[in-house]
């Protein structure tokens, strides 16, 4: 390690500048999921007649099997390279 | 079908899930733990969150509210999906401190609060209340679906009776296998494997159910879809505050029930599962939810109109004469309702034992904090625990009349555990959150939920006064239960979730902001916060040198075992290069030791004990600067220099301590060769003046023969002293010959016994042996070990200074080891002498000529190296106490 005091380089690599963008993406994907999920609630089923539990179950399942892929991808890609970013002096939330 | 073959088909698949605890237990006890720690395993626990609720509630829900129910699914998706927010953090600070609850996180969070560690607690209690009332319900509702009378007369017990059997016989389960042993760090193998073979059995039995639906009885997907619209459950209203409400209550749910967080934080092996987690998870939910609609919609059309939604799972393939498939849905009810109480239970029991009757029993009786044995007062406080968690589940279903829908049930306990949530949340991302603020925030949160949900759910009239609900206590109209401040018009569920969740954080952050923390509590917010900052030095309290190692020893035997103390205070003591088994209390080492400690009794409780023996941790204003961002850097630079001069003080107490053995072991020979010259001249000088007396002649033969014998004597004392020299010499050039036999330890001890009984035959020893752990057949060379033994039990014989001398023989094997403690109950070996005994020519007091040449014990060693095995001094066992360890096989060496 470097002496000290050591400060945070101002331009990463290109892995780490890629695993923080993969950190990024899990951080976004509940934001996403959220947003998908509460989107029913626009065209408010409660005031219509016609049938909807039918389509609306499969918008439902349909965004919650996304999200599983999309989660899948990401935590593989995540899970393989968790520890070793050469410019992290850790893990401090969003900065950097 | 009938009910006495639904109980014995229940019976065998308890015990099947007994084998499988066993096996798993069996195989981690070995340390092979493979499998045991893989994903799937961990995913596959997790899914103790689609209890009974789901497997039979969500079809009722689906039949009364639609498509409602996906909430309860959806929001534990979307805390997985991200975990990189909140999960990610909550494990690695779980692993970091040991954590043994999520009582256990706040109060360590809020520096190591115990008034937290019993709020949460008490909350736990109560919201768990309800849940486990759901699961017993659930269970009694399907025996009492499926059971049917017998033809001899034999009918099913009243749905009373059977509650109270499942009730029993669950509490049972639990105790035998989640409190037979006090793990180090709470982790029970055997119960989650149990779980993931009960999660996969649930997700069959559904699925199962599922596409007997939609494939048999309807014609695949698109006939499904048609009938769905023609069915009464086409329309549903979403109500957005509902929707938005319960996605809220169930992703916090997911995170803050007590048996969540048990197999989510404290059984996690390996961090990298919860990655994989983090999509399988919601892929088993999702598997769990994809029939549910078709299932409901079926039952709707084909069971008559009474029938119970609740129970479609079950009375679906009944009604269509699938007896199998109406089987395996009954026992996936089964395996839901069980893995949740199960661990429920534990959780909650230790969150009992380790926040409520420890604290108050440390307070009773401080003094036997050390020396009590503590490990058999959790236990046995885990196991009332779980009985008395139990017994208040089954009196809240006796109190609701099991009536109520399931749903509704575990909506309630879901609204309750959310109340630790803020606190939670707050306390890992939030620095200055402050221990009266999380007191304040839960109190209030939990008053609110009780009074807006909780206690009117056991119905008008029955706690509160149906007076109350309508004109509102004493006449003031704004605090009626179901409209809090004048809120009429929201849904009462709603209503009590934004009422507690608002009040609870507000009162939350404004005790937070007011308030100002303790220095025990910064650091513990500090290292939370930022426990990913691996820069950070560890917190530090505990003052150098006032605790004595022996003592800590004692404490830590008493609560983790004496095998696990010996092998963490041996390691702690050769990372400060020591020999033995007592380090030098640094402060580096009581703050690992709390940790460790607070791994199994809790932090609170570690605290108190540890400060019993080294007195107030205090903190400094280094350590305070030490976690303080702003001069972490010049700090850490500091910490460098530091752990380089702690290396060279280490080198230097390890050449001291050479040294101090050289000097004395210079002494030792000194003395030891006048001591020879004279052990050797005695018997000389009388041997030379009776051979004299004899060549003088004219002696009575009867003098004759007793100067002879004296001769022969004395001849003989030299010999021996001789031999002993020889054997030492042989023995330490390696060149002894052995001689390798299979032999049985236990007739080897008894051998040793009756050989050393002539050493002082005039002091009677009561001797404790465990006769079945002594019955193993060991390869090894039996003559040189008894050996060992004799002169083990001759010095025990010889020194042990009690008043009714006692020796206590223990076995033990461990992998391919066989160890043997010897322990008196004499006053042991003072501890700057320790270092000493195995050297040759050692004796401790000179008084005490036993004989011997103080050769024995440096026998004992090089015989036992020989032997591929050693012999060493346990410090803290309450006597002398010597342990030999030997391998189970000793293999020629070559050559």
């Amino acid at each position: 390690m470097a002496q000290a005091p050591h400060t945070p380089p101002l331009f990463l690599r290109p892995a780490s500048y890629r695993q923080r963008r993969r950190r990024d993406a899990a951080r976004l994907l509940p934001v996403i999921g959220v947003f998908l999920m509460l989107l029913p609630v626009l065209w408010a089923p409660q005031d219509t007649f016609h049938r909807d539990t039918a389509p609306d179950g499969i918008y439902l399942f349909v965004v919650w099997a996304v999200l599983i892929g999309l989660a899948m991808l990401i935590s593989r890609s995540l899970n393989a390279t968790d520890e070793d970013d050469p410019d992290a002096p850790g893990d401090q939330g969003l900065g950097q | 079908m009938p009910f006495n073959i639904l109980v014995l088909s229940c019976l065998a698949y308890v015990i099947f899930l007994f084998g499988v605890a066993w096996a798993a237990e069996r195989r981690a006890d070995r340390g092979r733990l493979g499998w045991l720690q893989s994903p799937l395993i961990y995913t596959l626990s997790l899914s103790i969150y689609c209890t009974a609720w789901t497997f039979y509630g969500a079809v009722g829900y689906a039949a009364r509210s639609g498509l409602e129910f996906l909430t309860i699914y959806l929001g534990p998706t979307i805390v997985f999906i991200g975990w990189w927010w909140i999960l990610r953090k909550l494990v690695r600070i779980g692993r970091q401190q040991r954590v043994t609850s999520i009582a256990d996180l706040i109060s360590s969070r809020f520096g190591k609060s115990n008034l937290l560690g019993v709020i949460v607690t008490v909350i736990a209690v109560v919201a768990a209340t309800p849940y486990i009332a759901l699961q017993l319900q659930s269970v009694t509702l399907s025996f009492s679906v499926f059971a049917s009378p017998t033809d001899d007369g034999f009918s099913p017990p009243g749905t009373e009776a059977t509650a109270v059997w499942v009730a029993g016989g669950l509490a049972l389960f639990t105790i035998l296998f989640g409190t037979r042993n006090l793990d180090a760090k709470e982790q029970h193998h055997g119960i989650v494997t149990a779980i993931a073979v009960e999660a996969v059995v649930k997700l069959i039995a559904l699925i199962a159910v599922g596409v007997f639906v939609v494939w048999f009885m309807a014609d695949g997907p698109a006939d499904m879809i048609a009938r769905i619209d023609a069915s009464e459950i086409a329309d549903w209203n979403l109500q957005p505050g509902r929707w938005a409400g319960l996605l809220f209550a169930a992703g916090a749910a997911v995170i803050c029930l007590p048996r969540m967080f048990q197999v989510m934080v404290v059984e996690n092996a390996d961090e990298r599962h919860l990655a994989t987690a983090s999509w399988a998870f919601p892929l088993y939910l999702f598997a769990m939810s994809l029939f549910i609609v078709p299932i409901a919609v079926m039952g709707l059309e084909r069971l008559p109109a009474g029938a119970n939604p609740d129970m479609f799972v079950l009375t679906l393939p009944l009604a269509e004469g699938q007896g199998a498939l109406a089987m395996l849905a009954f026992l996936g009810g089964f395996s839901s309702a069980t893995s949740m109480v199960i661990v429920e239970s534990i959780a909650l029991a230790t969150m009992v034992s380790n926040h409520i009757v420890m604290p108050v029993w440390l307070r009773l009786r401080p003094s036997r904090a050390v020396s009590g044995d503590v490990r058999r007062l959790v236990l046995l406080s885990r196991r009332i625990s779980i009985g008395v968690v139990l017994g208040l589940g089954y009196a809240y279903y006796r109190m609701s009349g099991g009536s109520t829908a399931l749903a509704a049930i575990g909506l309630i306990a879901f609204v309750g555990v959310a109340q630790f949530l803020p606190a939670m949340v707050f306390g890992i991302f939030w620095r200055g959150a402050t221990r009266i603020g999380a007191a304040l925030g839960m109190t209030v949160g939990f008053v609110v939920w009780a009074y807006t949900l909780f206690l009117p759910s056991f119905g008008a009239d029955a706690v509160i006064p149906a007076m109350v609900f309508i004109d509102g206590p004493w006449g003031i109209g704004w605090l009626r239960p179901r409209a809090l401040f004048g809120v009429s018009t929201m849904d009462p569920l709603l209503h009590a979730l934004f009422w507690s969740m608002f009040l609870n954080t507000a009162a939350f952050l404004t005790g937070s902001l007011l308030t100002f923390p303790g220095p025990v509590e910064r650091m513990q917010g500090a290292a939370f916060v930022r426990v990913f900052d691996t820069t950070t030095g560890s917190p530090r309290g505990w003052q150098r040198g006032l605790a004595e190692p022996e003592d800590l020893l004692v404490m830590s035997q008493r609560i983790m075992g004496d095998e696990d103390a010996l092998v963490f205070f041996e390691a702690e003591a050769k990372g400060q290069g020591k020999a033995g088994y007592l380090p030098d209390p640094t402060p580096e080492f009581m703050a690992r030791l709390e940790r460790r400690l607070a791994g199994s009794v809790g932090a609170a409780t570690a605290h108190a004990m540890m400060s019993q023996l080294a007195g107030r941790a205090t903190v400094t204003v280094e350590d305070l600067m030490a976690v303080a961002s702003e001069s972490a850097q010049i700090m850490e630079y500091s910490a460098r220099l530091e752990s380089q001069q702690e290396e060279v003080t280490r080198t230097a107490r390890a050449l001291r301590e050479a040294n101090e053995k050289l000097m004395q072991l210079s002494i030792q020979k000194d003395a030891f060769l006048s001591q020879i010259s004279h052990e050797l001249r005695t018997p000389m000088t009388s041997i030379r003046a009776f051979s004299e007396i004899l060549t003088e002649g004219d002696l009575p033969p009867e003098l004759v023969a007793n100067y002879g014998r004296i001769i022969h004597d004395e001849a003989k004392r030299l010999t021996r002293l001789l031999d002993d020299l020889l054997d030492l010499s042989v023995l330490e050039n390696g060149t002894v010959q052995l001689n390798l036999g299979l032999s049985n330890l236990s007739q080897m001890i008894d051998r040793a016994l009756a050989s050393a009984s002539h050493t002082k035959p005039e002091r009677s020893f009561i001797i404790h042996r465990d006769l079945p752990m002594e019955n193993i057949f060991i390869r090894t060379d039996a003559d040189r070990l008894v050996q060992v033994f004799i002169n083990l039990i001759s010095n025990a014989r010889k020194y042990c200074d009690a008043a009714s001398p006692e020796l206590r023989i223990s076995v033990r094997q461990k992998g391919g080891r066989v160890t043997v403690d010897f322990v008196d109950n004499g006053s042991g070996i003072a501890k700057d002498s320790q270092a000493l005994i195995f050297e040759k020519f050692a004796r401790l007091t000179d008084q005490t000529r036993a004989g011997g040449a103080g050769l024995g014990l440096a026998i004992c060693r090089e015989v036992m190296a020989n032997l591929g095995g050693t012999i060493t001094y346990l410090p803290g066992q309450g006597g002398a106490a010597f342990r030999v360890a030997v391998p189970l096989r000793l293999e020629r060496k070559a050559g």
